[in-house]
């Protein structure tokens, strides 16, 4: 159900971007712990999106791996669930090396041709 | 016409994380410390809320309320003499399911920041969208229920993740109920290993104490700081 208030956030983030241009596409990195569902963020990004520079642009979600490093040990793992203690050592020293993103890493958009006079 | 392709990498909540410190420096400044306070509907954030902030010696406590709607919590925090601030997300119908840091900035001017020490701002019930937002506190506190099962760490890990205090409320109906509490503060543990719990009933004042402890070191370390 955050999908709406995170489209909010995409578009605004985008029209800032976008300066005024119209925006084609949009390349969105998603992180597995975010929790989004790519369909629901698709469908309300289309809603958030009208009238905006961003009607009717695409929205690309590429997704990341959840993967966590444990500081002392060292160790770097993978997680399908929810688990943050290290399962070599336990400890709860442990950070998360990917899948907590939430980005937009690009975006496409309509430059008018300008052509400098000679 | 032709397409262009520019590079972004920004975090799209970077526009609400820029107002909540904004939001953090004001407070600051007012050398007021914030609590952010979330739970689903109905876990007993407000009744929680009234056992707690009358007793803490030294401690003047503010309370900002978010409610989609109606100002029923806000009500019954008036009788205590404290400051409170109604803030509803809903113009008219439809409003946010959670506190942003703009709508918390819009509140500002109407918060008697000189007059408190800890602002505690009573979020939407709601254990999804408030995860995400940052309003601009020094720290987040969340009440789980035993009503609502030992399951909600695991389907809920964004909000247990983000807070510094997890408050697992209503044990008084603990015989009542077939619920695991070893379960539950093992999947908290799993989600975030090492948070502080406080076993707590807002009804019959079991582990109020703690709770009330915890709300007077949260507010002394703004002194610290200041």
């Amino acid at each position: 159900m955050h999908e709406l208030s995170l489209s909010g956030a995409v578009v605004n983030t985008v029209v800032k971007h976008a300066a005024g241009r119209t925006v084609t596409a949009v390349n969105l990195r998603v992180g597995r712990l975010r929790q989004v569902i790519p369909d629901s963020l698709e469908f309300y990004f289309e809603f958030v999106a009208r009238d905006t520079v961003c009607e009717g642009a695409r929205l690309e979600q590429e997704l990341t791996e959840a993967r966590l490093r444990c500081r002392p040990c060292r160790r770097e793992w993978e997680i399908e669930i929810p688990a943050f203690r290290c399962p070599t050592c336990g400890g709860s020293d442990v950070e998360i090396a990917s899948g907590n993103e939430f980005e937009v890493e690009s975006i496409e958009v309509e430059e008018v041709e300008c052509i400098a006079p000679r | 016409m032709h397409r262009t392709k520019v590079t972004v990498v920004e975090e799209a909540l970077d526009a609400n994380n820029t107002i909540a410190s904004a939001n953090r420096a004001d407070f600051d400044r007012a050398g007021v410390r914030v609590l952010n306070f979330m739970s689903a509907p109905g876990a007993g954030k407000t009744m929680l809320l009234e056992r707690a902030v009358t007793e803490l010696p030294g401690v003047r406590v503010g309370v900002l309320e978010g409610d989609v709607q109606g100002s029923m919590d806000a009500d019954r925090l008036a009788h205590l003499h404290i400051p409170v601030t109604q803030l509803n997300t809903d113009p008219s119908f439809g409003g946010e399911c959670h506190l942003d840091a703009n709508m918390v900035r819009s509140a500002i001017p109407s918060l008697p920041l000189e007059e408190i020490d800890l602002l505690i701002i009573e979020n939407v019930g709601n254990l999804v969208c408030p995860a995400e937002f940052k309003v601009g506190e020094d720290a987040r506190v969340m009440v789980c229920s035993v009503t609502e099962g030992e399951d909600k760490p695991l389907k809920y890990p964004l909000m247990f993740r983000t807070c510094e205090l997890v408050l697992i409320n209503k044990i008084d109906l603990l015989p009542h109920l077939e619920f695991d509490l070893e379960q539950l503060l093992y999947n908290i543990d799993q989600v975030h290993p090492d948070v502080e719990t406080i076993v707590v009933s807002a009804r019959t004042g079991e582990g109020v104490e703690a709770w009330r402890a915890w709300l007077a070191r949260a507010a002394a370390r703004q002194e610290v700081a200041v």
